[in-house]
């Protein structure tokens, strides 16, 4: 029965998860292309540093080190997860632990440290998030359910380490008594090292019955929270733990200070300084439609735009270190990040509904990010560099403007006159070009 | 003395071609702080013999600002000319004291076909006091006096130019002292990304304001720069501040030219 239930609830758990998948990569794809096949070495190398190796979070030691602590709970508590799906489908008890001896008592043991570690991380979370109020989780873009989701995913690593040590606990009890499913290898105790020490003070006097049910829900429990966790994941900002590899493999490699060349332009402009070019001529047969200048949603940023949306875990560090947001701007990277996501989530539940064609008559600029946002932004890459997954909000608002001053001429005043005196005059103030060698001159 | 400032037309008519390409950007061409610090480059360039040109009446705005602002025609079109004018001359080599030109010369022009050996002044500066063609004899012009640093953005972050400038001052008689926020972590001037044209969106305080307090705190006599868009914003903060007569703010060419006593 159990066996049933368990592969009833790894199919659907998978599959759910596999059909969300689906759809993100969708969605994701909905963006324009971007060639980041290049270079594959430093994109390797690149992802193993700044994901597997966490190495932008070392900029900031304390919470680098307690998110350190629950990563590594978690990657290597899916070794475990391998026994477990494995007891689950062939109804056996800690099939390994009898072939595997020591070495299974070792890396169950270093799995519970480990755990420890994490439980006492994900508390200090909570209180940096609710009762320290670090500012960076406190703005105003934090409000709802982006609050809630940060918290919850914390409530859900306290219930699954509790049920871990339910489970082990009861086990290491029932095995003193002699009582375990686990094989009995002549000892009397797994010798598990947190519990060991947790069992007798939390589970003993427990009768036998008892202790096998608590084992159960532990197990139980804790599966049950693995896959509601996997599910939750592609809801949640808490994607960026997949979707750190593959954004930062796709990492931009080139100079932060190198915006991108627009080709479409370079044509338009080839044109006008081609004295011999026709400019009435038809485009030739089989030419791409012309795109839209710049961005105005989301279907217009890149692919990595749009994964970049998805790998955000709203840490906020790009907006603590964004001279504009300090200053009291409304402009808040993050936020540029989150709207992106929130936008892309509404066009591809569009486009699924009432087809590729649908336009809900909003748009990622006017709708969530206003024209007041784009132009606070200094283009400094503060953000960028401190993204610890290399997310780019940078090229986002660049393109944002772009589209404004190109296709809507919506452009602040000032920025109209610079504009004019470098068509005019070549330089952003009106000054004459044959003043330029003056200062050669000049006392 | 007088300066020597030959241009690249001058130098054609005779049949030369100088090493450096001096692009010397509208600020260091029309805005009266910015000159100072060319001239200064200048007199480095002439102390030490480096044979160079400037472009003069033929040079125009790279297009940093407009490209920044979005207007990708406008960047394009100064671009595509100066990609012209430069290949004419077959320039190779580019110095430069703008960060923004450094940056979009050396990044952004060689997709339009402009590729070019392009350093920022402090790199050439540090590589000509490196080969021994520049001694500062004035070595105690700066004795006893705490300089800081403020990184462009468009020098550190975008280009990870962080030790060049630092060099420097350090081969000064000074001491170097860091802010709180600095290299990696530079906090921008306010001027990037077109705002130095612009009046700054509502907010409850300036960027170059939160800037220089940052720079005031390390009590640094000098705050030093290798930007003229930074030099703007931060001398400004520094008058924000009623502290004109006991800071300075000073390019990092200006440091140097002044400890060789040029």
């Amino acid at each position: 029965m159990g066996q049933i239930i368990f592969a009833v609830v790894l199919t659907a758990g998978l599959g759910f998860f596999a059909w969300n998948v689906r759809k993100v990569r969708s969605n994701i794809l909905l963006g324009r292309d971007v060639d980041r096949s290049d270079n594959k070495k430093e994109r390797w190398k690149t992802m193993i540093l700044v994901a597997f190796g966490q190495q932008k979070m070392f900029t900031r030691p304390i919470p680098a080190l307690l998110h350190f602590a629950i990563y590594a709970a978690f990657v290597i508590t899916q070794i475990e997860l391998i026994e477990i799906f494995i007891d689950g489908v062939s109804g056996e008890h800690r099939i390994f632990r009898s072939s595997l001896g020591g070495f299974y008592t070792f890396m169950i043991s270093f799995i519970e440290i480990l755990s420890v570690a994490a439980l006492i991380a994900t508390f200090i979370f909570l209180a940096r998030r609710n009762l320290l109020k670090i500012p960076r989780f406190n703005m105003k873009e934090m409000n709802g359910w982006p609050k809630m989701d940060g918290n919850m995913i914390l409530f859900m690593e306290i219930i699954l380490v509790t049920c871990i040590f339910t489970m082990n606990g009861t086990d290491e009890m029932l095995y003193s008594m002699g009582a375990s499913h686990a094989e009995s290898l002549g000892d009397g105790s797994m010798n598990l090292t947190i519990s060991s020490l947790i069992a007798e003070p939390l589970f003993g006097g427990m009768s036998e019955s008892s202790l096998h049910t608590l084992e159960r829900i532990g197990w139980w429990g804790h599966i049950i929270m693995v896959f509601a966790f996997l599910n939750y994941l592609p809801y949640s900002k808490h994607f960026h733990i997949v979707l750190a590899f593959p954004n930062t493999y796709y990492s931009n490699l080139e100079k932060k200070g190198r915006f991108t060349n627009m080709e479409s332009v370079t044509n338009e402009v080839k044109l006008m300084m081609d004295p011999t070019a026709d400019p009435f001529a038809a485009p030739p047969e089989g030419a791409p439609e012309p795109q839209r200048f710049g961005a105005k949603d989301v279907t217009d940023l890149t692919w990595k735009n749009l994964l970049d949306s998805y790998t955000c875990t709203e840490c906020g560090r790009c907006t603590s270190a964004c001279p504009a947001n300090m200053t009291g701007k409304l402009l808040s990277p993050r936020k540029i990040m989150m709207d992106t996501r929130d936008r892309l989530v509404e066009v591809g539940e569009n486009k699924r509904k009432h087809g590729a064609e649908h336009d809900d008559g909003k748009s990622l600029l006017g709708d969530y990010i206003t024209e007041e946002e784009l132009w606070a932004c200094t283009s400094c890459n503060a953000c960028v560099q401190e993204c610890p997954v290399n997310i780019d909000p940078l090229s986002i608002i660049v393109d944002l403007r772009r589209y404004l001053v190109m296709e809507e001429s919506k452009v602040p005043t000032e920025l109209t006159g610079m504009l004019t005196n470098i068509e005019n005059n070549g330089a952003p103030w009106q000054f004459s070009p044959t003043d330029r060698l003056n200062w050669a001159n000049e006392e | 003395m007088s300066l020597v400032v030959p241009t690249m037309a001058e130098m054609m008519a005779k049949g030369e071609a100088p090493e450096y390409l001096f692009w010397v950007g509208c600020s260091g061409s029309f805005d009266d702080r910015a000159k100072k610090i060319t001239k200064a480059l200048v007199k480095i360039l002439n102390e030490t013999k480096v044979n160079f040109a400037v472009l003069g009446t033929e040079e125009s705005c790279t297009g940093d600002p407009a490209k920044r602002a979005g207007n990708e025609f406008t960047f394009q079109m100064q671009a595509m000319m100066n990609i012209q004018v430069l290949d004419g001359y077959e320039v190779k080599k580019v110095v430069t004291a703008c960060p923004h030109c450094f940056n979009t010369l050396k990044n952004e022009y060689p997709e339009l076909g402009g590729e070019y050996d392009v350093i920022h002044h402090t790199q050439l500066i540090q590589e000509l006091i490196n080969q021994g063609k520049l001694t500062l004899k004035g070595g105690d012009t700066f004795k006893g006096k705490k300089i800081t640093f403020h990184d462009p953005c468009y020098l550190g972050r975008a280009n990870d130019v962080y030790e060049a400038p630092r060099a420097l001052i350090e081969k000064l008689d000074a001491e170097l002292v860091e802010m709180k926020r600095c290299k990696t972590n530079g906090l921008c001037c306010g001027a990037g990304g077109a705002q130095m044209f612009k009046e700054a969106e509502k907010g409850n305080k300036e960027i170059n304001v939160e800037r220089t307090e940052e720079a005031l705190e390390t009590s640094a006599d000098i705050i030093a720069t290798g930007c003229p868009f930074c030099n703007t914003m931060m001398t400004d903060g520094v008058k924000n501040f009623n502290k004109e007569d006991s800071v300075e703010v000073l390019d990092v060419a200006e440091l140097i030219a002044n400890a060789a006593e040029l």
